[in-house]
């Protein structure tokens, strides 16, 4: 099973964990994840605004390599799935995009054609968590997990096609296929604040004490996320500790994850 | 002469990518809106600003900076109206403007902390500046 691995930015920098957690879990269960060539940062945001061109080309970039490779691009961090996803989504819906992607420069073209997959859909479409299951020596059994998705994984849903946006179950799921207990609470998909904790942390701080309290009420001991900016904005607050979920993946399946990764 | 003003209800309308006529005025977007208590525009708001062609006070607005581009109010809509798209698009048009960012590239760096995620900075450089 081979796959173009996406990292971005911040898995080369402040979230190696994330980064390094992916490829030796990938190893160990049989995925090749090939970093894709010459990658360039996705912009952390999708550019909204309609006649937003440029900031959408290191998007293409990768997916035109991936489209003409036939082969799907994988990315573990919540923001870059996003970007890509919706950039190859432009591709496919507007014709006008792609022909002024093609104006710029003719050796972008691209069509749309590549497919983007997050780690996790991965996980549950190529792998299967049932074979992962098989797969597990350290079972974290009794160890009760939240599932913290924020937003960028699941909305808008036409687009991400990534879980149901309001009653996910995918990465419960992983956290039944690790042997831990997945615990739901309320308040699984809401924001963390995002970019505003440059600007005004005492907001992100507030969301995420909010979102702390519906975790600490339902009794998980720990969260596990996809996405470096939940990590830091939840992890300021540190009553509950956030771990990446790769880092859990590669613990369950018995791999020395090397500190100060 | 045109007066070009006339034109910016069309022009933010174009650059959100919504029709705001698909409006039922239900709010749902508002309530699930995770910043609507520090909004002075609130996300159903921006519908009726706009139809009426108050794009002053969209420019205006602290909304621009209290967005989170979380997509609840995408998600719940039902009738696709994307109000986080028409809310980007008044923030575009309020910083586009040579010297009108949100914030100047010294005070965006002066609010930097050590430990922050790359996609943090990114991001936030992105919506500001
Ligand atoms: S995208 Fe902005 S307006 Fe929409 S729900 Fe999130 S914070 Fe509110
Ligand atoms: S949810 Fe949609 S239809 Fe309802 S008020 Fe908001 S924009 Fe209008």
């Amino acid at each position: 099973m081979k796959f173009y691995y996406y990292p971005g930015c911040t898995l080369s920098t402040k979230a190696k964990e994330l980064d390094i957690c992916a490829r030796l879990s990938a190893q160990a269960l049989g995925i090749e994840l090939v970093e894709i060539e010459n990658w360039q940062c996705c912009g952390a945001v999708y550019p909204l605004g309609t006649d937003v061109i440029a900031q959408k080309l290191p998007s293409i970039r990768a997916l035109k390599t991936a489209a003409q490779a036939n082969i799907p691009l994988v990315t573990m961090c919540s923001a870059c799935h996003h970007v890509l996803k919706r950039v190859n989504n432009d591709a496919i819906v507007s014709k006008e995009f792609r022909d002024t992607i093609a104006r710029f420069d003719p050796d972008l073209a691209y069509d749309g054609s590549a497919k983007v997959l997050h780690y996790f859909e991965v996980l549950r479409d190529y792998v299967g968590f049932d074979k992962i299951r098989e797969k597990i020596v350290n079972p974290m059994t009794s160890v009760k997990i939240g599932a913290y998705y924020g937003c960028m994984l699941l909305r808008p849903s036409g687009v991400m096609a990534f879980d149901d946006a309001e009653n996910p179950t995918i990465i419960e799921d992983f956290i039944n296929a690790i042997g831990a207990t997945p615990i739901k609470y309320a308040m699984r998909n809401e924001c963390c604040g995002g970019y505003i904790s440059l600007a005004q942390p005492e907001k992100a701080a507030k969301m995420c004490n909010n979102i702390l309290a519906n975790v600490q009420s339902s009794g998980a001991e720990m969260l596990i996320t996809a996405c470096p900016l939940c990590a830091y904005n939840v992890g300021k607050q540190s009553n509950v500790n956030i771990e990446y979920f790769t880092k859990i993946l590669a613990q369950a399946l018995g791999l020395e994850v090397e500190q100060n990764a | 002469m045109h007066n070009l003003n006339a034109y910016r209800p069309q022009q933010m309308e174009m650059l959100s990518g919504t029709d705001i006529n698909k409006c039922m005025k239900c709010g749902r977007c508002s309530a699930a809106c995770p910043s609507a208590a520090d909004m002075d525009i609130m996300p159903h708001q921006f519908v009726s600003y706009l139809a009426r062609g108050d794009v002053d006070s969209l420019l205006n607005s602290n909304s621009l900076w209290q967005c989170l581009s979380c997509f609840a109010c995408v998600q719940r809509c039902p009738r696709g109206v994307m109000p986080a798209n028409l809310i980007e698009a008044a923030r575009l048009m309020a910083i586009r403007p040579k010297g009108q960012e949100h914030l100047t590239i010294e005070e965006a760096s002066a609010m930097l902390e050590p430990d922050m995620p790359q996609q943090l900075i990114i991001a936030a450089f992105r919506k500001y500046l």
